[in-house]
């Protein structure tokens, strides 16, 4: 099977500490995986790597079914190109309103004069609504970012992702500051997204990732310690120890 | 799915009931145009002294470069300090036809008297002299190829300042120069460009500056009071014109966009928007109305020389826009105007020093540091300015709706109305 992502041998260090340390990891096309590891471990790190925010020091990041590479490209045309991200602190932009940035993440062309040429009709109206729907912020969608709790800012989010119409998303913590029924909505969304397209998930609640039902990947010291299965990596002696087990 | 429609979507209303500030500046600055032209010795009435008409216009210029800095600051988030240097240029672009034309005129009528027809190159010789004599020189530089020519000079108003602002912006975002940075790298290339207008050799009259840029070529017959009121008119409907057109820009999603910009740059860029290009887009945008605003504003203040261009210019541009309140365009329009009329009244000598018995204060000294004070009060303690004044009212009518903000964990519990 032809990969969507294929991270190989990929190293970064911060003043000496190797944050990433000869990782390697690969996604298919439409495949939900969830990434494990306790607190430092890189898995944001990782997610910046593919996302251009920070250059490895050595490896390869390959993209796509032409195997472009994503290390030269910009954030942006990383973005273009189809990656998105939801970040592990909610950053959604807090003065203007729902509406208005579910509209901005919208999949439409990003260059300066389109974006001011662009007045949205009808149809566009309809997919903003009917993704506050789906995160449940229509009763929102004409107050502030800034104004909505920390749960719904990270509901905002997840929208503006699905907004975006990836091919692969990267999504950091999003269960945080939600209640169990959230949790469980957030849930179906990301495992409905990834029939469609890749999804990879960053959690720490190990109920949360159980109900994802997937391969998972136990990262530890920016490498990979373990890949499997759930039931396959909480047996796993090493994972247990580092992770499981504190 | 549920109705939708009782939200209130706000970007479905048409354009000016989404933003009734549009139409009441538009009306207001109608208003404040007629009763000002009716008042003019222009029209037989001498309640405006056609001094103080150019005072008025003037300001109506200040109050359109203020609006190209709030979109730049208050919108885009790029505090330059360079902006007025952007107005110089305009000013000396249209002041080099201004005097050319000028000049011409005047030294073909003188050589006219002579016996024989005076050739072109004695004309031009003639014109050079009159022009170059303070900085002794009589040739004529290369950079005035084009101002015996209105439109080639008009197009350098807008080329000049636009493309020095595309170079400058091109390679200042590229490098990703943010913050204070870019605000130290556009105070120096203000600094650079009035020191080398400081110069004599540049071919633009060094520390003289352009002169007798009131009268407009040919029209000697029309009276001051009427030239002043045209311009006073142009000046009105520039800033007329330029409100609507950034009120349109901020509007829509490049607004948005660039709003957005401003609040968190990284994260407008793992949306996929180039934000380098925005960034370059709006800074050439206002540089351009910039050069507009000061090419409007220089033929009422007659004069024009080096020491506009210097870098506190800019500096009180960016106090304006603070004092009147950046991120809404009439705060930028409230600030210059207010700022600039008063600064005119302190350092003009009209008001009475304050005697405290031990010490005069003279105001024409003091005014800097009231102003400073002020600019200093206001970022503390009114960060929205001047502008926030209308929040008092509108917020009287639409009752603020925002409950107390609630932590991660009681994440998904709604604000506390939803309950009521
Ligand atoms: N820009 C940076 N400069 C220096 N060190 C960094 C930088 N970014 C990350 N690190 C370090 O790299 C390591 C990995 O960080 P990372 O944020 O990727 O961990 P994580 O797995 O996401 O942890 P958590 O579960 O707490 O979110 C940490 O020790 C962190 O301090
Ligand atoms: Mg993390």
């Amino acid at each position: 099977m032809s990969q969507l992502l294929e991270v190989s041998g990929v190293s970064v260090a911060f003043d000496g500490f190797k944050a990433i340390n000869n990782l390697s990891f690969s996604i298919g096309p439409t495949e939900l995986r969830a990434v494990i590891g306790p607190n430092g471990a890189g898995k944001t790190t990782f997610m910046d790597i593919v996302t251009g925010k920070t250059r490895p020091d050595e490896g390869t990041v390959l993209w796509g079914e032409k195997s472009q590479s994503l290390l030269r490209m910009s954030e942006s045309k990383i973005a273009q190109a189809g990656v998105g991200r939801k970040f592990q602190k909610p950053t959604v932009f807090e003065d203007q309103s729902v509406y208005d940035n579910l509209m901005m993440a919208l999949k439409k062309p990003r260059n300066p004069l389109s974006v001011l040429r662009f007045r949205p009709d009808e149809q566009d109206a309809k997919k903003v609504e009917a993704l506050a729907d789906e995160i449940g912020l229509v009763p929102q969608l004409g107050r502030k970012a800034g104004e909505l709790s920390h749960g719904q800012k990270q509901w905002l989010e997840i929208g503006m992702l699905l907004a975006q119409e990836p091919r692969l998303l990267l999504v950091d913590e999003p269960a945080a500051g939600m209640t169990p029924a959230e949790r469980e909505h957030t849930t179906e969304i990301l495992v409905a997204a990834a029939k469609t397209r890749a999804v990879v998930v960053v959690e720490h609640d190990m109920e949360f990732v159980r109900r994802l039902n997937c391969k998972v990947t136990v990262l530890h010291e920016g490498a990979v310690l373990a890949e499997g299965s759930i039931d396959h990596v909480t047996k796993n002696q090493d994972v247990i120890d580092v992770y499981l087990g504190r | 799915m549920a109705d939708v429609s009782l939200t209130g979507l706000p970007n479905r209303r048409p354009f000016a009931l989404r933003y009734p500030s549009v139409l009441v500046f538009i009306a207001a600055l109608a208003l404040f145009t007629l009763t000002v032209t009716f008042l003019s010795e222009a029209m037989g009435n001498g309640a405006v002294s056609t001094s103080f008409l150019k005072t008025l216009g003037k300001t109506l210029c200040l109050c359109l470069v203020a609006i190209s800095m709030d979109l730049v600051w208050g919108y885009c988030g790029i505090l330059s300090l360079g902006h007025m240097a952007f107005f110089g240029l305009g000013g000396y672009a249209i002041g080099m036809w201004l005097m050319y034309a000028r000049t011409e005129i005047i030294v073909t009528e003188s050589l006219a008297n002579g016996i024989i027809p005076p050739t072109a190159e004695e004309i031009r010789d003639g014109i050079g002299t009159q022009i170059f004599g303070v900085v002794g020189s009589s040739e004529f530089p290369p950079i005035w190829a084009f101002a015996h020519s209105l439109p080639l000079q008009l197009l350098a108003v807008v080329l000049v300042p636009g493309l020095i602002a595309l170079v400058f912006g091109w390679l200042a975002f590229r490098s990703r120069v943010t913050g204070v940075y870019l605000s130290i790298l556009t105070q120096a290339m203000t600094l650079a460009l009035s020191l080398w207008l400081f110069q004599n050799d540049n071919g633009l009259r060094g520390n003289n500056g352009l002169s007798g840029l009131q009268n407009l070529p040919g029209l000697d017959t029309v009276p001051q009071a009427t030239v002043s009121l045209w311009f006073f008119w142009a000046s009105a409907l520039a800033l007329a014109l330029g409100y609507l057109v950034s009120a349109w820009l901020v509007s829509g999603k490049f607004g948005s966009v660039v709003r957005a910009i401003r609040d968190d740059e990284a994260r407008v860029r793992f949306l996929g928007y180039p934000v380098e290009g925005f960034k370059l887009f709006v800074f050439t945008f206002t540089a351009v109305i910039a050069a507009i605003a000061g090419a409007l504003y220089y033929p009422q203040a007659g004069i024009i020389n080096p020491a506009e261009l210097a870098p506190i210019a800019s500096i009180y541009l960016a106090v304006w826009v603070a004092i009147g309140g950046r991120g809404r365009l009439y705060g930028a329009v409230i600030g210059a105007a207010f700022v600039s009329l008063v600064s005119t009244y302190f350092t003009g000598g009209q008001a009475p020093d304050l005697n405290l018995g031990f010490y005069t204060i003279s105001w024409v000294d003091w005014w800097t540091v009231l102003l400073g004070l002020s600019f200093v009060l206001v970022t503390l303690f009114a960060p929205k300015g001047l502008g926030g004044l209308v929040d008092l009212i509108s917020e009287r009518k639409a009752p603020n709706r925002r409950g107390a903000p609630l932590g991660p964990d009681a994440g998904a519990l709604r604000e506390e109305e939803a309950e009521t």
